[in-house]
């Protein structure tokens, strides 16, 4: 089999305050997978997000990506691997303008000129923003402001995108429109969400964090209508949907 | 939520003052204050070209004159202390109608209030021509320390983010019946600016999150160097220029 995209290895980490988040996780995610990570609130969804691209240092365990590993000396090239949306687009966009910001990764990756000119077009054309590249971020709507930040990270040419609750605080359209760029993208996805229908649309496998460990690996169908399992870990189908009347997506 | 187009002073426009880079417009904006501040205190003929001057660019702004003047409402304080120095300044007196006013007082409020209004209306000019953003881009052309190009570039992006928080904080407490009608509210208030404290710092921390993981080292990446041609600097040196020579006739006649 192939180097995974994504290696994690017995990873754990208690924060500075002894608060221990995680107990030794263990996750593959393969090229071209898109992959749900779902859990509960503290489940540590986040904590292990901020492993995957170096911020949060492993107490106990290893991160790979592609073969290389999470360490100091790799953390730019990790960086550049690892993509990371964040969940409030105010936070990841904080240049004056929209072009401004997507030119932020890769400029810091040293493109300058032409090739830097075409990353960013590139980028905002894949997630239908392109027309805003002028404006200033804070005069979009949301929905456009969340596509940016995808850009942000598209414009580093990731291995890798990390999607944390991408469609959060989205109206139902916003939402769909979110769901076709991400269809789009010849890129593997990691998507942490508490949105269960969302992640059958979009994600084949899934991936149960519950109380720092993973509990349940498998298609996204089989996790869903694995009734124990949701109760045990408080997971909730929202009224209405039932994923075994619809077909596979 | 969508933020609204909250711009209170750029006017977007496309006159030539628009299209200036913005550090020429910085420096033709320091020149020219300079040439005032530097301006005798009875040389009222040079105060009336610098006003003519201003009003030129004003003009070619095209920013409508009213949309300026509005904006003039930030010197009122100093007009008032102006205004009074007539009354209290010390010295020989002279009679202005039924008033004895202090001749030094007089001239002296004259200075401060030409000055000053000058300086403002000049400031205005580059405000309304220019956008927040590129006035902190020119000041990093201009060599301003990085960081604090930095801090002025997060203030003018985080700016609404903070105005909105606060005025939803603020929509908060009156939708549970608190109105700020007396000294007894002031804790509520303290409260208020302590919760807007702890959360801009919390998203000041998951911006520096979000930074470092698109590969930030401590600096911003320098993409696009602003470049001016000559004929531009043509064009922002006539101000600072013509008000240059209004001083010197001034001074060596």
């Amino acid at each position: 089999m192939t180097t995974p995209v994504l290696e994690v290895r017995g990873l754990a980490y208690a924060y500075p305050d002894g608060h221990q988040a995680l107990f030794g996780v263990n996750l593959h995610v393969h090229q071209g997978e898109r992959v749900a990570l779902l859990g509960p609130n503290g489940a540590g969804k986040t904590t292990l997000v901020l492993h995957l691209n170096g911020i949060l240092t492993a107490g106990a365990g290893s991160v790979s990506v592609s073969g290389l590993p999470v360490t100091e000396p790799n953390l730019m090239e990790v960086r550049r691997r690892v993509g990371v949306v964040f969940q409030d687009p105010d936070d990841q966009l904080f240049m004056p303008s929209v072009r401004a910001d997507v030119e932020f990764g890769p400029a810091n990756l040293g493109l300058r000129g032409a090739a830097l000119e075409a990353r960013v077009v590139a980028a905002l054309d894949q997630v239908g923003m392109l027309d805003f590249i002028d404006r200033p971020p804070h005069h979009l709507s949301f929905g456009q402001r969340r596509r940016v930040a995808v850009a942000t990270v598209l414009a580093m040419e990731p291995e890798i995108l990390v999607l944390d609750e991408p469609s959060s605080n989205l109206d139902p359209a916003s939402r769909r429109e979110l769901a076709d760029i991400i269809r789009s993208l010849d890129v593997t996805v990691l998507m942490v969400t508490h949105d269960l229908p969302y992640a059958y649309e979009l994600c084949p496998r899934s991936v149960v964090l519950s109380d720092g460990v993973v509990v349940a690996d498998g298609t996204t169908r089989e996790v869903l209508t694995d009734d124990a399992l949701m109760s045990a870990h408080r997971l909730e189908l929202p009224f209405g949907f039932d994923p075994r009347t619809i077909p596979t997506p | 939520m969508g933020a609204g187009h909250g711009h209170h002073l750029h006017f977007h426009g496309h006159s030539p003052v628009h299209h200036l880079p913005a550090h020429l417009k910085l420096l033709a904006l320091v020149g020219f204050v300079l040439t005032v501040v530097l301006t005798p205190r009875t040389a009222f003929a040079a105060y009336a070209v610098y006003l003519l001057l201003v009003l030129v660019a004003q003009r070619a702004s095209r920013v409508p004159f009213g949309y300026f003047a509005k904006r003039m409402v930030v010197e009122v304080p100093f007009v008032l202390f102006a205004l009074l120095m007539p009354f209290v300044a010390t010295g020989p007196r002279v009679d202005v109608g039924p008033l004895r006013l202090s001749e030094h007082g007089l001239v002296g409020g004259f200075a401060l209030l030409a000055k000053g209004t000058l300086g403002v209306m000049a400031s205005l000019v580059l405000a309304t021509t220019t956008e927040p953003r590129h006035v902190v881009a020119g000041l990093e052309r201009l060599r301003l320390p990085g960081q604090l190009v930095q801090i002025m570039g997060f203030m003018v992006r985080y700016l609404e983010v903070v105005t909105g928080e606060l005025s939803r904080m603020k929509v908060a407490r009156e939708s549970r019946g608190f109105r700020a009608t007396s000294v007894r509210a002031w804790p509520v208030l303290a409260t208020t600016a302590g919760a807007l404290f702890i959360r801009s710092y919390e998203r000041g921390e998951r911006v520096h999150l979000a930074m470092l993981s698109r590969g930030y080292t401590g600096s911003l990446p320098v993409t696009h160097p602003a470049t001016a041609t000559p004929a531009q600097w043509r064009v922002a040196g006539m101000l600072p220029a013509a008000a240059l020579a209004t001083l010197l006739v001034v001074v060596t006649r």
